[in-house]
Order: C-alpha cells, then sequence, then structure tokens
C-alpha cells in the first residue's frame, strides 16, 4: 500500500500545476479550468486524509468542495459569457477597465 | 512492487500529465479533454483510498456535468481562433511566475515530507480498513448529522448561484433593440461603450 505521503505530493503537484495555469494562461476559459484543478488537488488531499485517519468527515468535505466548484463553474461562465459579449474577446490581457 | 503501487503510479502520472496538457494546449476544447483524462486517473486515486462513492461522483458530477458545462459555453463563444493567446509578457515577467508556482510546490512538499503529518500516515494506510469505509451509508450518516447545516447551507450557495448565472448571461445588448423596455442597463451599456 502506497504511503499518505505520496499521495500528498501528488496533490502537490497538480496545485501546482494549477497555480501556474492561473499565471500563466490568457486564455479565460483555461484559468477556469487551472482554478477547478487546484480545487480537484484539495479534494485528492481530504480523501487521503480521509483514508489515513479513517474517518468519513473528509468525504463530506469533499462533498462541499464539489458543490463549490459547480457554483463557482456557473457563475464563472456566465461572466465569462458577459465579458465575451462585451469584449468580442476571452484575453485576459483585454479587460483592463478597472486596471488603476 | 505488487499491483497496488503500480496501478497508484500509472494513474498519478496520467493524472499530472492531463494537468500539464491542459495549460499547455492553445485549443480550450483540448484543455477540457485532458481535463477529464485526468479527473478519470483521480477516481482511480480515490477507489485505491477506497472512497468508491466519492470515485463515482467525481466522474458522474465533474466529468460529466461541469466540463460538458464548460464544452457548451466554449462552443457558444464561437472562437475563432486567430487571437494570440500566448504568454507575451517580459522574460523576467515571465520566470517570476515558473518561480512562484515552484516555490509553492516546494514549500508543501517540504511541508509533507518534514514529517508534519507523519501522525496521519501512521493510523491507517497501511492497515486494513472495515469494508464500509466510503460506502454511501457512511457518508450519508456524517453527511446528514454532523454536517447537517453545512449541507443545508449549500442548498442557498447553488441557488444564489443558479440566479447570479441567470440575470448575468441573460442581459441582453440594447444597442440593437431600441424598444428593449429595462431603460436601468442604459448607463452601463454607455460606461462599455465609452470603455472601448
Amino acid at each position: 500500500m502506497v504511503p499518505i505521503t505520496v499521495y500528498l505530493i501528488v496533490a502537490a503537484v497538480l496545485f501546482g500545476i494549477g497555480t501556474l495555469g492561473v499565471l500563466i494562461s490568457r486564455n479565460i476559459i483555461i484559468m477556469f479550468m487551472s482554478i477547478e484543478l487546484m480545487l480537484n488537488a484539495a479534494n485528492l488531499a481530504l480523501i487521503a486524509f480521509s483514508r489515513a485517519l479513517n474517518v468519513a468527515d473528509g468525504h463530506a468535505f469533499v462533498f462541499l468542495v464539489l458543490t463549490v466548484a459547480a457554483a463557482e463553474a456557473a457563475v464563472g461562465l456566465a461572466m465569462v459569457i458577459t465579458l465575451y459579449r462585451n469584449r468580442e474577446t476571452i484575453n485576459i490581457d483585454r479587460f483592463n477597465l478597472m486596471k488603476w | 512492487m505488487n499491483l497496488d503501487t503500480i496501478v497508484f503510479f500509472v494513474s498519478a502520472i496520467v493524472a499530472v500529465f492531463g494537468a500539464t496538457m491542459i495549460i499547455a494546449q492553445r485549443n480550450p476544447v483540448a484543455s477540457v479533454l485532458y481535463f477529464i483524462v485526468s479527473l478519470v486517473a483521480q477516481a482511480v486515486l480515490y477507489i485505491q483510498l477506497g472512497s468508491v462513492f466519492m470515485a463515482a461522483v467525481l466522474i458522474i458530477v465533474y466529468a460529466g456535468a461541469i466540463m460538458v458545462l464548460f464544452l457548451f459555453v466554449i462552443m457558444l463563444l464561437n472562437l475563432r481562433g486567430q487571437e494570440d493567446l500566448s504568454d507575451n509578457s517580459p522574460p523576467v515577467s515571465r520566470f517570476t511566475k515558473y518561480l512562484v508556482s515552484a516555490l509553492l510546490f516546494v514549500e508543501m512538499w517540504f511541508v509533507v515530507k518534514s514529517g508534519f503529518f507523519a501522525d496521519a500516515g501512521q493510523v491507517g494506510v497501511m492497515a486494513e480498513l472495515p469494508g464500509t469505509f466510503g460506502s454511501v451509508e457512511e457518508i450519508a450518516t456524517v453527511l446528514f448529522t454532523r454536517y447537517l447545516y453545512p449541507f443545508e447551507l449549500t442548498s442557498i450557495l447553488i441557488l444564489a448561484a443558479i440566479v447570479g448565472a441567470v440575470v448575468m448571461a441573460k442581459r441582453e445588448r440594447s444597442s440593437g433593440t431600441p424598444s428593449a423596455p429595462s431603460k436601468g442597463q442604459e448607463p452601463a451599456n454607455t460606461v462599455d461603450e465609452v470603455g472601448r
């Protein structure tokens, strides 16, 4: 059986890739997918902890995180559609109206 | 090296590969498909950790519903793909981005490796767990007793998300239709025109 630390390192790798995607991507949809990837990495760590400590609480947390991810995807994609309607692009560099 | 370890490493490598290809792709549709590959590999990891139900929920809800929502939006936007979406920031700034995410990973790796979770590692992973772990019954018992209040709050969260998504995405452009009855959005549109 693989020890829990290896699972946690896999989750850390996934989280790091998600962070990199948010930072370097210009495509707003790929940025959203990177955020979802970070939520997934947190889910994997929660499941690993739940298995290691032999309690079911981690599964309940994962349930709540899934709900938040679904709500975030719905609201975020509605925002993407509205932004595209106004600017006709999904390049994040073009959305600089609030830049000081 | 037993079968468990082989399955773990194969699915972990596939999960990380899919995650890398998400941010390496130009085409958002390909990114969504690679995300689904990564999700399936993560579901295999969930099954290895004994939570079969959450693996099924991950496939059904994430790969089946949320990713399809992403695909619908990508197809709705009708992207031509002639725009350059690559990272054309200066090299110093780009290097800083890679450095920050690498530092974040090293930090988490250090926390894991320094024995911060050593107690958790000793407790249960090596031991054989009871057959009820990760079953629907156990998860439902926890979810509807100890976490009943947060569970009910998520319904309000979902409702707010639905209303917010409809309100944001439904707003019509009043430039082509002067007979639009809503007068309240006129100032917002003028601001948009000025900003453009």
